[in-house]
């Protein structure tokens, strides 16, 4: 191991270990799965340091290119409403835990300390041809059995992902036709429902659209924004963002939230 | 300094995995926590290829990394259907087959 690479070891080695604690301490999975993301990055760093350079260079791709945005995918669809709740379902979950991991750690230690490693050969005479020759001459020739049993187990996998994936329509799918029919019908939101932030001040569409009457409508906010709290606090100057007195001449106007729903009946 | 450091890393990684597994809640998270686990085995994986001096390691870690990019596609679906069943991502939330 030479010079350049322990430096490089004690840079990334710590940064690893950094980028998975983020793992386990983070409250927001996206940054959970950004961590993750630098780990992955890392250990194929450490992999091109060691001489795999196929296979860092495909842990990059696979894990940190295609594994992970997968994550991104997901937490995008599930994640972003849902809220962990810290109650402990399993009594003493967290401190048993914490001293299992710490058991391992210390037995895995010890272990290892008492393992005497052998001179590291090192990679030169097995690579004589090249990264890749060497590494495809060993898959298509001795494991070659395992380099098909693996090829039918991610067909399997894609199949099991789309059945799993699947989801049969129920009931058939409402047309625009019905849906302003609904709405001509319950008589609310007969125009469609106001769109966020197309005011002179702000234009962006954590803040609520105005009503005519001069009131913010809190419905106009796209709610994945509401889930994640972030919404526009104070919407303009002259509204109580808890809009419960509106300033505006008309004084005994309902509440913002109540007044978007009731525009209707007004109308 | 001599090639165990790698081995002490790789097992530093697979315990905090570990940990993540035992202690988060939310379904996504304890997944990543598997693949950190998966990871740190490949860098033990890389390091022995290199201290033996043949490649049996490398296509190993190929192979691992196979198995679990099939592990995650079938995982991520199956969260999404519980999370379109159930509108949780939380692992107690599954608990329908608990008495």
């Amino acid at each position: 191991m030479s010079g350049g690479e322990a430096l490089l070891f004690w840079v990334l080695g710590p940064t690893c270990v950094l980028g998975s604690l983020g793992l386990l301490f983070a409250r927001k999975a996206v940054h959970a799965a950004m961590a993750m993301a630098l780990v992955m990055v890392g250990l194929g760093i450490f992999y091109i340091a060691q001489y795999a350079e196929f296979v860092g260079i495909i842990q990059i791709f696979v894990y940190s290119g295609a594994v992970m945005m997968l994550f991104l995918f997901v937490i995008m669809t599930v994640g972003v409403e849902s809220t962990t709740s810290s109650v402990e379902t399993i009594g003493g979950q967290r401190i048993w835990g914490w001293l299992l991991a710490l058991l391992f750690l210390g037995v895995a230690a010890f272990g290892l300390g008492r393992v005497t490693f052998p001179e590291p050969v090192g990679l030169d005479a097995a690579q004589t041809e090249g990264t890749v020759t060497a590494l495809a001459r060993e898959i298509f020739s001795r494991q070659v059995f395992s380099f098909e049993v693996l090829g039918s187990l991610l067909v399997i996998a894609v199949m099991g992902a789309m059945v799993l994936a699947h989801r049969e329509r129920l009931v058939p799918r409402r047309t625009q036709r019905e849906l302003a029919a609904e709405r001509v019908r319950s008589n609310s939101f007969v125009a469609g429902k106001p769109a966020p932030g197309v005011y002179a001040r702000h234009n962006a569409s954590d803040t609520p659209a105005l009503l005519p009457d001069g009131t913010p409508a809190a419905v106009s906010v796209p709610r994945v924004l509401v889930a994640r709290g972030q919404e526009h606090p104070v919407p303009y100057r002259g509204i109580d963002p808890a809009g419960d007195t509106p300033e505006t001449e008309d004084a005994d106007l309902p509440a913002p939230s109540r007044s978007a729903t009731t525009r209707g009946e007004q109308a | 300094m001599s090639l165990s450091v790698y081995i002490y890393l790789a097992t530093i990684l697979f315990t905090i995995g570990a940990l993540v597994v035992l202690l988060r809640r939310n379904t996504i998270i304890v997944f990543m926590g598997v693949e950190l686990m998966l990871n740190a085995c490949n860098l033990a994986l890389i390091t022995f290829s290199r201290m033996h001096g043949n490649l049996d390691g490398q296509v190993y870690t190929l192979f691992v990394m196979v198995v679990a990019a099939a592990e995650v596609v079938v995982g991520l679906a199956i969260i999404m259907s519980i999370y379109r069943a159930r509108r949780s991502a939380s692992v107690d939330d599954a608990n329908l087959l608990k008495l």
